[in-house]
């Protein structure tokens, strides 16, 4: 077999110039493996139901994203073969001029794809399997299962996945590759590389105009996501801020290519030292042809960072704000004195008894507390048409409802008398308050929401309720709960004195109570007796809610956010890390004959390693330092969105993406550096 | 006078025992300084073979190479770069200016790698500028330029470092004859003028007749040699035409 034997000899005599892309593929396949295989690590261990239910949504959510992710590594790999055929244009054209036909072409390249891609599958799946290994030991720890004896797991469903989704990427690469072959000319294939490429040098005067102008922009949008934030108006406008970023950036990395030059080369003493000269042209020349891909590469390295840190730190910051936000073992939520007019929701039984509390509710269907609760609590809810939402802001409303047109201002407000809220703080090891008989007080912790009511608060604003007036006594929300919850979710409560409170606008009741236990087991065993009541059509059962629960979904949720946000994260950073790099390396054969000339006028080969190297790695850091540069307000961003999960452990995931992408990034970068330095190496 | 460059019996083989290609076949010349000497002979002869091998580009079997009285067969690593880089100056057929750089950049980066000062840089390309007449194009991108403004950047990088000896190798091949003939007495201009020593590879006869002595190869050994002494440059033209008619073979398409 003719062209069998060709294209094998094709693949060894380049194995070099295909490392990166190699590289490249195996890791896409380890990855693709792993992430999805966690879902066969997941049934392996010991796991409460409530995890498990997460679990499964998490499997889901990966496979999904898995088809976007195999998009992403689809356009890679065409665009790397696209690169790779572009350096062997001149094989091509004697292979023509030899009389073989189009045909026989695209079948020695369907050849090799062919080959690449099984050992690049074989090799992928067979590190992945192993580092599965260790992604098992991170999964336990991420769900805290408990892993009593090492396990092999191999998921063979993962492995068939990778195999299918690889096979269909091969597949559009050879459909690729047989039609830009069919469409190339033989004249372009032999004399491809006689292209002179023109080197304009930009008006520096239009590059700082261009500079400090999208600058300018930018420190806007950097503004809006930030300080201004407050004042975006709905969802939709965040994308201004976006379209701001990704325009502007293309135009800064426009104005600065030309202008970098221009600056150095005013300081002549470097500019004319050793290879500097060299160098700096070498960077500019290719930062000129490639802003867009450098564009391209900085937003998304901006997105990686910002993904992984914020995912990241959702895990963390959920686990420590459990503590503060679940501090007993379990709340019931007890409606109450159900009006006539909700029959269509509940039974006539349900609404006639619905004047008794969650302890009563649960004596009548036989179940005893007795026993297994200690320092219960109970609290009322009341609430009135006349305070809603919109009431509380008094003259401030028309303020507000500009700035915040979206927000539904006709909800009614949850009122507790301040004796009731007092037992509860005890209880949660909280401030308790005191209130003249004419003062009210709002407690929350949701920022958006209580810097909302801070400005009804600040101007003194007065409610009507129960015909009595009251005023505020603390120019701000207090911070504080009363419900127990995975995150910063009490949008506000009003406090108000005991004695004005009308007992028919009674709407709720809230036991909160810790058990009468000290293993997790017990708990559990309380807890199941407590919440799994079988459905009733006389009684409306009391919604439960556990710190065990919270706890459950609050890991189960960073687990979940942890791993899709790891997964887009490396599958981002590799793309973008492998752009740069096969970029970097296409240009390498013009690169080798300018390097031949530095060595014949006699540049020492150590001048000109350096010279690669800082070329490359300037290369390598351009889009990197503006990312990073987005990246410190795009985080701010993304935690003021997340701010209920709390973000005050922000700095360790930082330094887990900075460690990541020093070595996804930094790995690619030391590997393009060499493969590029044995390209221009000269055999003497 | 003093040898600039000695070549001792050098030897050149390549291939292996079953088929022996000898490209320098025991060759020995001198070349003394202030010379301007070309190497003439067909393609084949061994003639770019041992230009790489006095640019220590490429590295003889047997023999010595002296410059300036070292032996450069013995060098290694940057001891070799640095010999080029100094001792050196280089004009090639495809000009090898670098496309990235402007004129004034490719001349100044031949100084810049010796750790040469910015502000004597500015000086010395300015003076050489001058001489070789391209003061009007150092601002220019090599694809800016007509060829023979090309090679005289190349010329003024080649000799701007103040070099023992200039190699040429077919300085003239990318020209056509009016650029070839301006080039050609710049370089006259150099030896004259500034007692540049050039060795020039051609195989062309006009080219060579520019030349004060001519050394005819062929498969790798000396076939002859002849100066120009006191005659004209056109007598001396016909007398390599005698020469090259002699040696026969593909030269003469040359002409």
């Amino acid at each position: 077999m003719m062209l069998f034997k060709l294209s094998l000899k094709n693949i060894q005599k380049s194995v070099k110039d295909y490392a990166i892309y190699f590289f490249t593929l195996i890791l896409g396949v380890a990855i693709f493996y792993i992430f999805n295989s966690i879902e066969s690590q997941t049934i392996m261990m010991n796991i409460s139901k409530n995890t498990l239910d997460i679990i499964e949504l998490m499997n889901n959510m990966l496979s999904g994203v898995s088809v976007f992710v195999s998009f992403i590594l689809g356009f890679l790999i065409v665009y790397a073969s696209r690169f790779l055929i572009k350096r062997r244009n001149k094989e091509f054209g004697v292979y023509l001029t030899l009389g073989m036909s189009k045909k026989k072409i695209s079948f020695i390249l369907l050849i090799e794809t062919l080959m690449i891609g099984i050992i690049s599958l074989v090799i992928g799946l067979g590190i992945g399997i192993l580092l599965s290994q260790l992604m098992s030991v991170f999964v336990a720890n991420m769900f805290e299962a408990d892993i009593e004896e090492f396990q092999f797991v191999f998921s063979q469903s993962a492995a068939i996945k990778s195999c299918l989704y690889f096979s269909i990427m091969y597949l559009i690469v050879m459909v690729f590759n047989t039609f830009s072959i069919s469409k190339c000319k033989l004249i372009d294939l032999l004399h491809g590389k006689k292209k002179s490429e023109k080197i304009k040098i930009k008006n520096p005067l239009v590059c700082i105009l261009v500079f400090l102008i999208s600058s300018s922009f930018l420190g806007y949008a950097y503004y809006l996501v930030t300080g201004g934030l407050v004042k975006l108006q709905n969802a939709n406008e965040i994308y201004i801020p976006i379209a701001i970023g990704c325009f502007t950036t293309f135009l800064i990395f426009w104005s600065l290519s030309g202008l970098i030059l221009k600056i150095v080369m005013s300081f002549k003493n470097i500019y004319y030292r050793g290879l500097n000269s060299f160098t700096l042209r070498q960077i500019s020349s290719k930062v000129n042809t490639t802003v867009f891909q450098m564009t391209i590469i900085c937003l998304m390295l901006f997105v990686t960072i910002c993904v992984l840190s914020s995912a990241l730190s959702i895990k963390n910051s959920m686990t420590a704000n459990l503590n503060t936000l679940a501090p007993a073992d379990i709340q019931l939520l007890q409606p109450m004195n159900i009006k006539e007019d909700r029959a269509a929701k509940y039974t006539t039984s349900q609404i006639s008894h619905s004047n008794l509390t969650s302890l009563e509710v649960l004596n009548a269907l036989g179940i005893s507390l007795e026993h297994d609760l200690k320092d219960i609590v109970s609290i009322n809810y009341y609430s009135t048409p006349a305070l809603t939402f919109r009431d509380t802001f008094g003259t401030t409303l028309e303020q507000v409802q500009k700035q915040f047109r979206f927000l539904s201002f006709d909800t009614q407000e949850n009122i507790i008398k301040l004796s009731d809220y007092n037992k509860l703080a005890t209880l949660f090891e909280r401030e308790t308050y005191t209130l003249n008989s004419n003062e009210y007080m709002i407690i929350g912790d949701f920022d958006s929401m209580t810097s909302l009511r801070n400005i009804a608060l600040a101007s003194g604003e007065k409610i009507s309720i129960f015909g009595a007036t009251l005023f505020p006594k603390y120019s701000e929300c207090k911070d504080g709960i009363i419900e127990m919850s995975s995150g910063h979710i009490n949008s506000g409560m009003f406090i108000v004195p005991d004695e004005i409170v009308d007992e028919n606008f009674l709407v709720a009741n809230l036991l909160t109570a810790n058990y009468k236990a000290n293993t997790k087991e017990e708990k559990v065993k309380i807890e199941k007796q407590l919440l799994d009541i079988e459905e009733s059509n006389v009684y409306i059962l009391p919604e439960g809610t556990t710190r065990l629960t919270i706890a459950e979904a609050s890991l189960g949720l960073g687990g979940l956010v942890t791993f899709i946000g790891l997964y887009l994260g490396i599958i981002f950073l590799i793309s973008s890390a492998a752009i740069l790099a096969l970029k970097e390396l296409s240009e390498s054969s013009d690169n080798k004959e300018r390097f031949r000339i530095l060595r014949k006028i006699g540049a020492d080969e150590r001048n000109i390693n350096r010279a690669l190297f800082s070329q490359i790695g300037i290369f390598f850091l351009f889009p990197l330092l503006l990312a990073i540069i987005h990246s410190i307000f795009g985080i701010q961003f993304c935690n003021s969105i997340l701010e209920t999960f709390g973000n005050d452990k922000l700095l360790p995931s930082i330094v887990m993406t900075a460690l990541f992408i020093i070595l996804i990034y930094g790995g690619y970068f030391l590997l393009t550096y060499y493969c590029s330095k044995n390209i221009i190496k000269e055999r003497v | 006078m003093e040898n600039i460059l000695k070549i001792e019996r050098i030897e050149k083989y390549y291939g292996n025992r079953s088929s022996l290609t000898k490209a320098l076949d025991g060759l020995s010349f001198d070349v003394e300084k202030g010379e301007f000497v070309a190497i003439m002979g067909a393609s084949g002869s061994g003639k770019t073979t041992l230009l790489n091998c006095i640019s220590t580009i490429d590295k003889v079997t047997s023999g010595h190479i002296y410059v300036g009285g070292d032996d450069i067969t013995k060098l290694k690593g940057n001891h070799l770069n640095r010999f080029r880089r100094e001792e050196l100056g280089f004009i090639f057929q495809d000009f090898n200016l670098l496309d990235t750089l402007t004129a004034y950049e490719n001349i100044a980066l031949a100084l810049s790698i010796q750790n040469e000062k910015a502000k004597i840089i500015d000086e010395k390309i300015k003076k050489v500028a001058r001489e070789l007449d391209i003061k009007e194009i150092l601002h220019k991108y090599p694809y800016q330029m007509s060829g023979g403004q090309k090679q005289r950047v190349a010329s003024a990088r080649a000799i701007i470092t103040n070099p023992k000896l200039i190699l040429a190798d077919e300085p003239t091949g990318a020209l056509d004859s009016k650029s070839s003939k301006m080039l050609l007495e710049k370089m006259n201009y150099l030896n004259d003028a500034l007692e540049a020593t050039i060795l020039m590879v051609t195989h062309d006869a006009f080219t060579a007749s520019y030349a004060n002595r001519v050394i005819f190869i062929k498969d790798g050994k000396i076939f002859n040699e002849i100066y120009k002494g006191e005659n004209s440059r056109k007598a001396f033209f016909d007398q390599i035409i005698d020469v090259v008619t002699m040696l026969g073979g593909d030269l003469n398409d040359a002409l």
